[in-house]
């Protein structure tokens, strides 16, 4: 299943990867060697067959609706790539 | 008895005697720290040495036996865990660029567990970057090497644990096994490792790769240091709504049980295809021997959907991947790309620098099965195929206690031989993947060395939660094939 550059290029965008030229297009190569291989999946009929989402069923599991402070904010703050004051600081968000 | 070096000493030994005061956790710990300076620029199985800590815990673990308590079953035993595993105050990368300087505010629960125990932490295990990896060498702080070969790769992704296990440079570690990183350089460096039952041990500060199918376990040198290991991480915790609320059962004890009258199976589909390598057979077969010599049965079983497990398990996990790795964007800590003007192009920038090819890849596999119109005919249709698989052991299960299979098909394969080729590499795990995607636990325990004198390790599978089922064959195994226990490799 040939995957082609263009493809390439929209799922980096969604993926927020940036690609240089050469990159995109080695991985074009190597994703549709990868979904080539797997799309033997086809030959199986599944209709009838239910998905597995988690192997082992617990259930959904319930607790209270109590907020629990974590208490070191420092600790987290100080892995901040930037920050200001008790804020995390990034680029500007919306552009001119 | 011959005066056996302190590094060679088990788990259960060296934890013996310490609370027997045979020996101090300084002097235990220091042994493993110059062991560590002597070897490991060789093996470059830890990301992090802990040198100053170590000796600091040790000496206060120390301390507090001198006036009469003990923290755990552990106390004063030096061990290392994966750099996956969240530890406070400590760098923890998951071989990762975007990680090279992440300081977790909090530990794992594997990581609480294990210092509750007592242990004292020598350093963090390198990892292919993220888990995603058979060689260990997708790590951002370049490959571990095979402590029996150091041509070769120890495996991966646990393959930094695994080949300070086995170069006794810890006494046991924890891993994790999304699709064999536990199991397979088990297998390739000789020592004991254990896939727990999905559930069973908590994912709770174990940076995530694939939700689904995630667990954390014990490497070790010996299956009783693996069963205990495991008995002292698993149980019930609420901070991980998977986390399976069921008794931890002695797992020790399960190691010495017989296994005459256990129902051995061997699933066809693993022993057809010609990627088996015939040594692997032959000390898959010896293992079986083993087996069957003391009592267990033989019977013949069929997981006929085997062949379907890895592309379904390359589209299951590089889509959960892509989702959970969406979270590393450069805002709230770890590597952010300088000099963006705009809030996209600094995520798109720190990803793509801080992310390594092979991660990157497998988030551009996993977002493009998840995308819009893609769905259905990828992720929707592996998750269905992910049912046969599972049905397919349920079945085998009503016939057989456990499987025995190879863990992995060849050994120790040479530093470089499969980086270029992604699905080649993804071959090495065909054995291990199945057991991941049917959330059952699995453990492979040495049974043989190559012709070249390298290790092979036999795969055993149970149900769910019947890990010590795996204990007494995989014990049942070591008794009758016995290990040099670690890597011939010189200081």
């Amino acid at each position: 299943m040939a995957i082609t550059r263009e493809e390439v290029l929209h799922v980096a965008r969604l993926a927020r990867l940036s690609l240089p030229e050469a990159e995109a297009d080695r991985l074009r190569v190597q994703l549709s060697a990868i979904l080539d291989y797997v799309k033997q999946l086809d030959r199986l009929d599944t209709r009838d067959v239910v998905p597995t989402s988690h192997a082992v069923e617990t259930g959904t599991p319930f607790r209270d609706d109590v907020v629990q402070p974590f208490g070191d904010k420092e600790a987290i703050l100080a892995n901040a790539p930037d920050r200001h004051n008790d804020f995390f600081r990034v680029p500007r968000i919306i552009e001119d | 008895m011959a005066n056996v070096p302190v590094h060679e000493w088990t788990l259960l030994e060296a934890a013996r005697k310490v609370r027997e005061k045979e020996i101090s956790s300084r002097e235990l710990t220091g042994a493993l720290l110059s062991r560590i300076e002597s070897l490991d620029p060789k093996v470059h199985a830890y990301i992090t040495v802990l040198p100053e800590a170590a000796m600091a815990q040790a000496a206060a673990c120390d301390g507090e036996q001198a006036k009469g308590t003990v923290r755990g079953p552990l106390h004063g035993v030096p061990v290392g865990l994966k750099d996956i595993f969240c530890t406070r105050g400590v760098r923890t990368t998951c071989g990762s660029g975007i990680l090279g300087n992440f300081e977790p505010p909090y530990d794992a629960c594997v990581t609480g567990k294990v210092l509750a125990a007592g242990a004292v932490l020598l350093g963090k295990h390198n990892m292919d970057e993220f888990a995603m990896g058979s060689s260990t060498e997708t790590s951002r702080f370049g490959p571990t090497r095979n402590p029996w070969d150091l041509s070769r790769i120890p495996g991966g992704s646990s393959g930094g644990t695994a080949a300070a296990v086995a170069a006794a440079m810890c006494f046991a570690g924890v891993g994790t096994d999304t699709g064999g990183s536990i199991r397979q350089p088990a297998s390739l460096c000789g020592v004991v490792g254990v896939k727990p039952t999905y559930g069973r041990v908590s994912r709770y500060g174990m940076i995530a790769f694939a939700s689904s199918l995630d667990q954390a376990g014990p490497i070790a040198r010996t299956v009783a240091d693996a069963a205990a290991l495991l008995g002292w991480i698993a149980g019930y915790d609420r901070r991980d709504s998977t986390c399976v609320d069921t008794p931890v059962p002695d797992y020790l004890a399960a190691v010495q049980r017989p296994v005459k009258g256990l129902r051995v199976g061997l699933p066809k589909e693993y022993y057809e295809g010609d990627g088996l390598s015939r040594e692997v057979r032959a000390a898959v077969e010896k293992a079986l021997k083993a087996l069957t010599d003391q009592g267990a049965a033989v019977v013949e079983v069929s997981l006929p959907h085997t062949s379907f497990a890895l592309s379904t398990y390359y589209l299951i996990a590089p889509a959960e991947a892509s989702s959970n790795l969406a979270r590393y964007d450069g805002v709230r800590y770890g590597y952010r790309a300088g000099g963006a003007t705009g809030l996209i192009e600094m995520m798109s920038r720190t990803r793509a620098e801080g992310f390594g090819e092979e991660v990157k890849r497998r988030i551009m596999i996993g977002t493009y099965a998840l995308s819009a119109g893609y769905y259905d005919a990828f992720y929707g249709k592996a998750q269905k195929v992910r049912t046969l698989i599972r049905a397919d052991f349920a079945r085998a299960f009503e016939a057989a206690d456990v499987l025995l299979t190879p863990t992995a098909p060849t050994p120790a394969f040479r530093l470089g031989e499969k980086t270029g080729d992604p699905l080649t590499m993804y071959l090495s795990d065909i054995y291990t993947i199945p057991c991941n995607l049917a959330g059952i636990p699995g453990i492979s325990v040495p049974c043989g060395l190559s012709g070249s004198g390298l290790p092979i390790g036999a795969q055993l599978l149970s149900n769910h939660f019947r890990e010590e089922t795996l204990f007494t064959a995989a014990g049942a195994i070591e008794r009758v094939l016995p290990w040099p226990r670690v890597a011939p490799l010189e200081g």
